[in-house]
């Protein structure tokens, strides 16, 4: 019964697992940029944000094609709708690494950007990305929950990151700049965390159609 | 709100088949309640049970109790006749009489004994208004109702059960013979009946009940499975049977 719909479904199901791999993909790029400071590896960023945005308008009419198409009820529906909102989020993590990718090719050659404490960050940005996309896939309520949680622990790299660049700008006033730029990429990579924290949301939504915003969130 | 009917551990059999089985479910007051299910899942027995248009089943047997506003349906203190002009039906398929719009609409009333020109006048002009035909139909009142379009008899029908004042409604799939415009008119109506009124509708249309209802009650196999407000039911069942029917996923 319904297998065509079941079909589509699966369609669905790993249309959003690839915008979430090229997420994943336009985040761990901009960082190897970043710390390898190789505008070269930077530009390639471009391309990937691109199909992104391909992918959220693509999947965006699947969504609204099957809202029309099958009249989802229960947990489809939650399904359905729980997607459309996920690839909002997934588009601006693109923008994202995208913005970081920008950056990355304005800082000068000269400068050593492999901070530790940035390469954790941005390590821990992806991961966040990739588990509530999972969340989603494997319906894991747990797993969602765990990125919800996690974003504290990017949070707190981002006032580390923010620290040590006051100690910079404090010892090499003439960094300034620079220093800018690595607090707006850092700045970028908690927003990421954000955005990963509202697709683990809408995960958990679609398994308990409950969204945390308000109890009555049911469709 | 109150409860209007109560079933407490209803069973019924049509000969050796249980076409019911231990159902109890309360419906409220001035309320919309859905019944929905697969062919054969006893929603329309159901139905049928209410105003004890079973009894005219030869062999037909019932364990349990229905109440209506407290007292007990089958009880031999019952009058039936009272019972069913309290609880009425609208059919699947439109049933006029074959006769005029306002001797359709006046043969209910005629029936309980109320004879004077200008009481059926105003009955039948209420009723019409009330199933929102009067406009369609006020000049020709002495035309065949036969003559009507299907979406138009059926609403004449509506307009027939609301003659004798009832307090119930009950519509076993009232708009399936109907087309979408006839239908929306219906479901218009039966919204806006539900300010005076309790509907108890069934429906083999899962977006009508979505639509239309404020409780649904899922049926499978003789058994009421899950009973919840419409909401709840359709975007979070709590039982596996009834998500595997609402989503089209059944068997």
């Amino acid at each position: 019964m319904r297998s065509r719909f079941d079909e589509q479904l699966d369609n669905l199901f790993k249309d959003l697992i690839m915008m979430g791999s090229l997420c994943e993909e336009a985040i761990a790029l901009a960082a190897k940029a970043l710390s390898k400071n190789d505008s070269k590896l930077a530009a390639k960023v471009h391309p990937i944000d691109e199909e992104i945005d391909r992918m959220e308008k693509e999947i965006e009419s699947n969504c609204l094609k099957l809202l029309l198409q099958q009249q989802p009820v229960a947990r489809d529906l939650r399904q359905i709708s729980a997607a459309l909102k996920m690839i909002t989020d997934m588009e601006r993590i693109g923008d994202q690494a995208e913005d970081i990718a920008e950056i990355v090719s304005f800082i000068p050659k000269d400068k050593k950007n492999d901070s530790l404490l940035i390469e954790q960050m941005a390590k821990a940005a992806i991961k966040m990305v990739t588990d509530s996309v999972d969340a989603y896939v494997r319906r894991d309520p747990m797993l969602a929950q765990s990125v919800i949680d996690s974003d504290d622990t990017v949070d707190h790299y981002f006032d580390q990151v923010k620290s040590s660049l006051i100690s910079l700008i404090t010892e090499n006033p003439d960094d300034g700049e620079y220093a800018l730029d690595i607090l707006m990429i850092a700045k970028y990579l908690e927003r990421i965390g954000d955005h990963a924290v509202n697709i683990a949301e809408w995960v958990l939504f679609s398994i308990t159609g409950i969204h945390k915003t308000t109890e009555e969130h049911s469709v | 709100m109150s409860d209007i009917i109560t079933a407490r551990d209803l069973s019924l059999w049509y000969g050796n088949s249980q076409a019911l089985k231990n159902v109890n479910i309360r419906i409220p007051e001035k309320n919309i309640t859905a019944l929905i299910g697969p062919s054969g899942c006893g929603k329309s027995t159901f139905l049928k049970t209410l105003n004890r248009m079973n009894d005219l089943v030869n062999s037909v047997k019932i364990t349990g109790t229905v109440q209506y506003r407290g007292e007990d349906i089958f009880s031999p203190s019952m009058d039936v006749n009272e019972l069913r002009k309290n609880i009425g039906m609208v059919f699947q398929k439109p049933n006029p009489f074959p006769m005029s719009i306002y001797d359709n609409i006046a043969y209910g009333p005629r029936t309980h004994g109320i004879t004077a020109k200008s009481d059926l006048d105003e009955i039948v002009e209420t009723s019409l208004r009330g199933a929102a035909i009067w406009e369609e139909v006020k000049d020709r009142l002495k035309k065949n109702a036969m003559g009507l379009s299907g979406g138009q008899q059926q609403r004449l029908c509506i307009a027939r059960a609301l003659a004798v004042k009832p307090d119930v409604l009950l519509m076993d799939e009232p708009t399936s013979a109907l087309d979408p415009i006839s239908t929306s008119k219906v479901e218009e109506l039966i919204l806006q009946l539900r300010e005076e009124y309790t509907i108890i509708i069934v429906t083999h249309n899962m977006q009508q009940a979505v639509r239309i209802s404020d409780r649904t009650a899922f049926f499978l196999l003789g058994e009421l499975i899950e009973y919840s407000s419409t909401n709840q039911l359709f975007s979070q069942p709590f039982d596996k049977r009834t998500e595997d029917y609402i989503t089209g996923r059944f068997g």
